[in-house]
């Protein structure tokens, strides 16, 4: 058994480097080459605007694509069920905004109530894939359709047959029965929750850039003496310093040169800090917890459950826990982008969440196994950079937007199954040769 | 005298009302190396399973006897309690993750961590894993062994042999590990990580560690272990200080003669001297049965046995020869090369296979007798069809014709053809398979592990089929069985298998010590000479 | 005495006959029966209901048909059925741009789709063979793919045939009547019959018949045979000289092929040929039909098939007028299919035997 385990990593050195190296990143490089071909041919996309609409993308969606890190390293794969994290976000959501909730309190209440319902749903969520071991992303991506079907039993039925609601309020259906299409949160200013947390406080752009390059040089600093201090130097490694060092030299040239010439960089929109902060958290407690017993046993139960399972490790406690927490992170993750979005489109807001976060997580270079915080951001801008800039490749290339969001529509489904299909192949491949030698 | 580490007391143990061990008593001392030896089947791993509180013995019952621990009696009834009670097992496959640090796999599930401030109020699973301290602890258990690897060196991509002193440095990192033991520790080492093996091992012994080393080869065990133990369906042979013993002794008392072999000095055998099947330097890589380069010969007629111990490939040369696993190397049959990896070409030669594997490979457990039987007729030569517009269509009445003459032929028991084999009882599955290959109107038939998980009866029955295939259409067989008495029984010659290699052949009426030296792979020519 | 024995083995038949049914075909035959006697007790017309079960069993047959190969060849359901459907929906728009109508269009139609779907069918199925193992997700977004790239084909071709366009701009219409080639429900139409209100739409059921027995009589021919075992016991097929990866390709191009058949049958029943994203959840009502027809993830017979898909439609015919009635306003009947038709592929994914690391 060891024998077949230990000769892929053997057989992945080998083959051309150049190539292997191509085939581990297709998906990335396809998309980087994508979008700066966007930019040569669309000429009505200026810079400004485009970081503008980025920057909010990315503030908007990062904490969901942050969620599916700890199922992939549990080796649950990618959790499409991440939905129904999403539907429990907007339970909440709609319960603060039922009872006219809103601002610093109501948002706190959503997380919260949030957290319950969404650490109720990963439970059960965790035990069907503990069900269906080997096939978890198919059946994340049907329970995410199930659950769909039970969220809109209890908003278009439950609400107002069963729990009698006002006709009147607002949320409501005019004939009582059912919550409405779209529901308006209501502007932070008149006690809503719309821009709840990103209004909190904001600043420029380029500021915001700056701090994130200072933040790079220290955590890049910070690292390499942590290391050296606790006699584990050899952690460290110069390449993956340097380069770090090198972005985050990059950004702030960039940031102080816009601030010093007054550019049109200046010109993007401010960012929210509140929001920032969060999925700085986030990232954090991401590396974080893989740094705990309970990280560890995340690892080892996706690296090999037979071994943990024989060592002693509640291996089906231990993916539970992983799903819920994911559940939980993508519940809090809804009501960002929700109050970000400022209205609450019931019955779609949360049915492409799935897609497009593993869509993100996979162009930032993850895989079914192998996925980190790095790779979530990245991820995140790159792919959102293309949703931008394909309805103006559309535009221009042949004259219609409609035909560019078909194309990412395309991008978003090719890019799945690209990469789960590359991903499968390299490791039947790989099993093969390694029966093959001994 | 010293009072012993481990004992064992009166242990007996039964699997639904079949005895599989009988009154076993013996014990290890402080600092001993206690060598194991049986052949398959003979109780070693339900020994160890009750010693380690495996689930599958208290799912099944428990055992009768005790254990004693340092004098006392010790209730072990799970893994955990096995560990808890000192008692480690270095296991044959490697438990080890390959991504991980050496650390990592020594500290798995035991990770040393330290409380953070989440800990606190999260409880302990959230404590920060002190990666320093594990390989500093990693790195004394390494030292142990004499281990000059880095511990944060990845395992992915490590020699075998390190892999094996992974396993055993967790052992001995494990706090107070007072009993270890090894399952066939060198299967998988190349003869100088062997030697470096022994010689941690005793070492270990030299610390006081009870020892009791499982192994298959005489030799290792004549030169580590200081007593041994051998087990024989489920009895305790003898327990004996290695030097008031040798090889031989071991290897006849191992084998023993279970039952009275009857040959009939049959008239009717005609065995010509032509050759039929030439195998040379065959290969095949069939996962837990691999073979390294086997030749040898089979005349037209004959009956030939292949033996050996499990695990050392005799299993792998009818499925590399059949096309069921990747193989290479040559096969002449019939005068005519002999296209390897390629089923098809195999069945079409003339060949038939009886596989060892009759829930899988062997049958359809979910579709009929009479479908069953005629399977691989109707693929490979065209049997029971009839064609309409250029196709093949099943031929029910012709399947149903043969399968009932099948049925009556080979006395299968079964309620009607249309029954499913899946609720056969295993000797009728048997004839099942024996059945469908016979369809083929074979000239040469491999039959492996013929009587695997068949009782006493039915297997006698099976075994007379296959004399009389032999004797009445010509059949030549090469029969592969773990089952040396049966080999004995109606083979006119036995090939033994050892370690992927052939370790020579013995007429069926050799000694119990030359089976049993050549099974295990006894060098020691001074074995044999001490035999003689 | 003898009679009692006959009796016992004859309930114990019963028992195991109940037993084979499974459960889920149960529950939801029960459940079908429950909404027909509350639709009968609101006083919904039941021949109306009789009618359309049977119409839109015999329109999604073909479709659910297409997992049989797929299933039985060990793929798994063939959740990329939308690759066979986008190829029969190809066909049908040539056929018009070809100016065809009528029965004329409608053998087009098939004609065209047939290599069109053998083609794409067979790259579908080597991409099965590739990654073994993970088909199921693979092929969901490999159909979710190819209809969005149809997307953009449907869109951008160079068709001129006014039936199909936009009034305004380039492009193919959502939805093309099929009326306009005189092909609506050509095939409901032949023999077609009433019994009191009750309308029997011949044509369209001897089609799904058709199709059926040409399906049984392949897994009685050798090579569905081969395929058969493939699927059930791969080991035991490689053992008697049968080329798996060979035939699972088959099994697919079949599927494909069936798919591609399936839409062109259901798109003159509908009357309109759906272009676009419609096709991109198709897969999962036909997976969920021959479930519930008694199929698991690695056996399905045609018998499934037919038990299946007129429990499933009958059930959806049913339930949306009763709903209707009952909880006005809410759309029940749909919250009601997804739950089921997903929660069956849930149920059939927890018996599929899984390979943890």
């Amino acid at each position: 058994m060891m024998n077949n385990m230990l000769a892929p990593e053997a057989a992945k050195t080998s083959g051309h480097p150049a190539a292997q190296w191509l085939l581990n990143n297709i998906v990335t490089l396809i998309f980087i080459a994508f979008t700066l071909f966007g930019f040569f041919i669309s000429d009505n996309v200026t810079l400004p605007f485009f970081l503008s609409e980025l920057s909010s993308r990315v503030f908007r969606n990062s904490f969901l694509v942050l969620s599916l890190i700890i199922p992939v390293l549990a080796g649950l794969g990618l959790n499409f069920g991440i939905v129904i994290g999403a539907m429990s976000g907007q339970i909440a959501v709609s319960i603060v905004r039922y009872f006219d909730g809103g601002g610093v309190s109501g948002l706190l209440y959503a997380f919260a109530i949030a957290f319950f319902v969404a650490a109720l749903c990963g439970y059960l969520t965790g035990l069907l894939y503990n069900k269906t071991r080997g096939q978890e992303m198919i059946a994340s991506l049907i329970v995410g359709y199930f659950a769909n079907g039970i969220y809109q039993f209890l908003f278009l039925f439950v609400v107002g047959v069963i729990i009698a609601v006002p006709a009147t309020h607002p949320m409501i259906k005019p004939d009582g029965i059912g919550v409405r299409m779209t529901v308006d949160l209501v502007p932070l200013k008149a006690g809503g929750l719309k821009y709840a947390l990103d209004d909190m406080c904001t600043m420029p752009f380029v500021y915001a850039l700056l701090l994130m390059a200072v933040c790079i040089f220290i955590f890049t600093a910070a690292r390499w003496i942590i290391n050296n201090r606790r006699g584990e130097s050899y952690k460290n490694s110069r390449g993956q310093a340097a380069a770090n060092l090198l972005l985050g030299g990059a950004i702030a040239a960039v940031s102080l040169h816009a601030i010093i010439t007054d550019s049109q960089l200046m010109m993007v929109r401010r960012v929210p800090v509140v929001t920032g902060l969060m999925i700085t958290a986030l990232c954090i407690f991401t590396s974080l917890i893989t740094k705990t017993k309970l990280g560890q046993d995340f690892r080892s139960t996706g690296f090999s459950q037979n071994v943990s399972r024989v060592s002693g490790i509640d291996v089906d406690r231990t993916r539970i826990i992983a799903t819920v927490i994911s559940t939980v992170l993508a519940s809090w993750g809804q009501i960002i982008y929700l109050q970000n979005m400022g209205t609450l489109n019931t019955y779609n807001a949360h049915t492409q969440i799935g897609m497009f976060s593993v869509a993100s997580l996979l162009v930032g270079g993850a895989s079914t196994s192998k996925a980190n915080v790095k790779n979530a951001i990245f991820g995140t801008i790159l792919f959102n950079s293309m949703f931008i800039m394909s309805p103006e490749i559309g535009q221009s290339l042949f004259g219609q937007a409609l035909l560019g969001e078909y194309f990412r529509t395309f991008m978003v489904y090719g890019v799945i199954g690209l990469a789960l299909g590359l991903y499968v192949w390299k490791a039947a491949k790989d099993a093969e040769r390694a029966s093959m030698t001994e | 005298m010293e009072e012993p580490l481990l004992c064992f007391r009166n242990i007996s143990k039964s699997y639904y009302g079949n005895k599989v061990l009988t009154n076993i008593n013996f014990d290890v001392k402080k600092g001993e190396i206690h060598a194991l030896i049986g052949e398959n089947g003979a109780g070693k791993s339900t020994l160890m399973n009750i010693l380690f509180g495996m689930p599958v013995i208290h799912s099944t019952g428990g055992f009768d006897g005790e254990i004693l621990i340092d004098g006392q009696k010790a209730d072990i009834r799970s893994p955990h309690a096995a560990m808890q009670a000192g008692i480690g097992m270095v296991h044959q496959e490697f438990m080890l993750i390959p991504q991980y640090t050496i650390a990592e796999n020594i500290k798995l599930n035991r990770e040393t961590t330290s409380p953070n401030i989440i800990s606190k109020f999260l409880g302990k699973r959230l404590e920060t894993v002190d990666t320093a301290k594990m390989n500093a602890d990693a790195r004394r258990a390494l030292d142990t062994l004499d281990m000059d690897i880095e511990a944060y060196t990845t395992v992915a991509g490590l020699p075998v042999g390190h892999l094996e002193f992974i396993e055993i440095a967790r052992e001995i990192d494990k706090s107070d590990i007072k009993i270890l033991v090894f399952d066939e520790p060198t299967a998988v080492l190349t003869e100088s990580e062997a030697q470096h093996l022994l010689a941690a091992i005793k070492r270990l012994a030299g610390m006081g560690i009870g020892i009791i080393f499982i192994s298959h080869r005489l030799d290792e065990i004549v030169s580590v272990a200081d007593r041994v133990t051998i087990l024989r369906d489920g009895e305790l042979v003898a327990t004996k200080d290695i030097e008031q013993t040798n090889a031989a002794e071991i290897a006849s008392m191992m084998i023993g003669r279970k039952v009275s072999i009857e040959r009939n000095s049959e008239t009717k055998r005609n065995i010509s001297g032509e050759t039929e099947l030439l195998v040379e330097g065959l290969h095949v890589a069939m996962p837990g049965e691999r073979v390294r380069g086997v030749s040898f010969e089979v005349k037209k007629g004959e009956i030939v046995g292949i033996g050996g111990l499990a695990g050392q490939g005799k299993l792998g040369i009818a499925n590399g020869i059949m096309g069921t696993y990747p193989s290479k190397g040559h096969v002449v049959f019939h005068g005519k090369e002999l296209k390897l990896n390629d089923p098809l070409a195999a069945v079409s030669s003339g060949l038939a296979f009886v596989s060892e594997d009759r829930k899988g490979a062997g049958l359809l457990l979910s579709e009929s007798i009479e479908l069953n039987i005629a399977f691989t007729a109707m693929q490979t030569r065209g049997m029971f069809m009839t064609k309409v517009l250029g196709m093949g269509f099943r031929n029910d009445s012709a399947i149903r014709k043969h399968a009932l003459g099948m049925i009556k032929e080979l006395d299968i028991r079964c309620e009607s053809p249309q029954q499913r084999a899946g609720s056969l009882s295993g000797g009728n599955q048997q004839k099942v398979c024996v059945a469908r290959a016979l369809t083929l109107e074979p000239t040469f038939l491999f039959v492996s592990e013929p009587t695997r998980g068949i009782d006493i009866g039915a297997k006698k029955l099976i075994l007379d089929l296959l004399l009389k295939l032999n004797e009445e259409l010509g059949m030549t067989i090469v029969m592969t069985s773990s089952e040396l008495a049966e080999l004995r029984s109606i083979c006119d010659r036995i090939i033994i298998i050892c370690e992927g290699n052939i370790g020579g052949v013995l007429p069926p009426d050799a000694s119990d010590a030359e089976f049993g030296l050549m099974m295990s792979g006894s060098r020691e020519k001074r074995a044999e000479r001490s035999c003689a | 005495m003898a009679e009692n024995k006959t009796e016992n083995s004859l309930s114990q038949r019963l028992l195991s006959a109940a037993g084979q049914v499974g459960l889920p075909t149960l529950i939801i035959a029960a459940f079908w029966l429950l909404t027909l006697l509350g639709g009968f007790a609101v006083g919904i017309s039941m021949q109306a209901l009789v009618s359309d079960t049977i119409k839109r069993a015999g329109m999604n047959g073909i479709l659910v048909l297409a997992m049989v190969p797929a299933i039985q060849s060990g793929t798994g359901p063939n959740f990329a059925l939308p690759i066979g459907i986008v190829c029969g929906l190809f066909a049908m728009v040539c056929a018009i741009e070809a100016g065809a109508v009528g029965f004329g269009w409608l053998a087009l139609s098939f004609l065209i789709c047939v290599p069109l779907a053998a083609a794409a069918g067979y790259g579908y199925g080597k991409l099965m063979n590739a990654v073994k193992g993970s088909e199921m997700t693979i092929a969901t977004y490999t159909g979710f793919s190819v209809v969005a790239l149809m997307c953009l084909a449907w869109l951008t071709l160079p068709f001129k045939n006014p039936k199909m366009g936009w009034f305004i701009g380039k492009g193919l219409r959502e939805t093309i009547q099929l009326d306009a080639v005189g092909a609506a429900q050509i095939l409901n139409k032949i023999l077609e019959f009433r019994i009191g209100d009750v309308i029997i739409p011949t044509g369209l059921l001897l089609t799904f018949a058709f199709f059926c027995i040409l399906t049984q009589i392949f897994f009685r021919s050798k090579t569905g045979i081969a395929i058969s075992a493939g699927g059930i016991n791969p080991k035991f097929a490689r053992a008697a000289g049968i080329d798996i990866d060979r035939n699972r390709i088959l099994a697919n191009i079949i599927s494909t092929i069936l798919g591609a058949a399936g839409i062109i049958v259901y798109s003159q029943s509908f009357g309109y040929a759906q272009l676009y994203t419609a096709p991109l959840m198709m897969a999962f009502p036909a997976v969920a039909a021959v479930l519930i027809g008694g199929a698991t993830a690695s056996r399905a017979k045609v018998s499934h098939v037919v038990i299946g898909v007129i429990l499933f439609q009958g059930l959806l015919t049913t339930a949306l007028p009763v709903a209707n009635v009952v909880f006005a306003g809410t759309d029940l009947s749909e919250i009601m299919r997804m739950i089921i038709q997903n929660g069956i592929i849930l149920y059939a994914l927890t018996q599929v035997k899984g390979d943890a690391k």
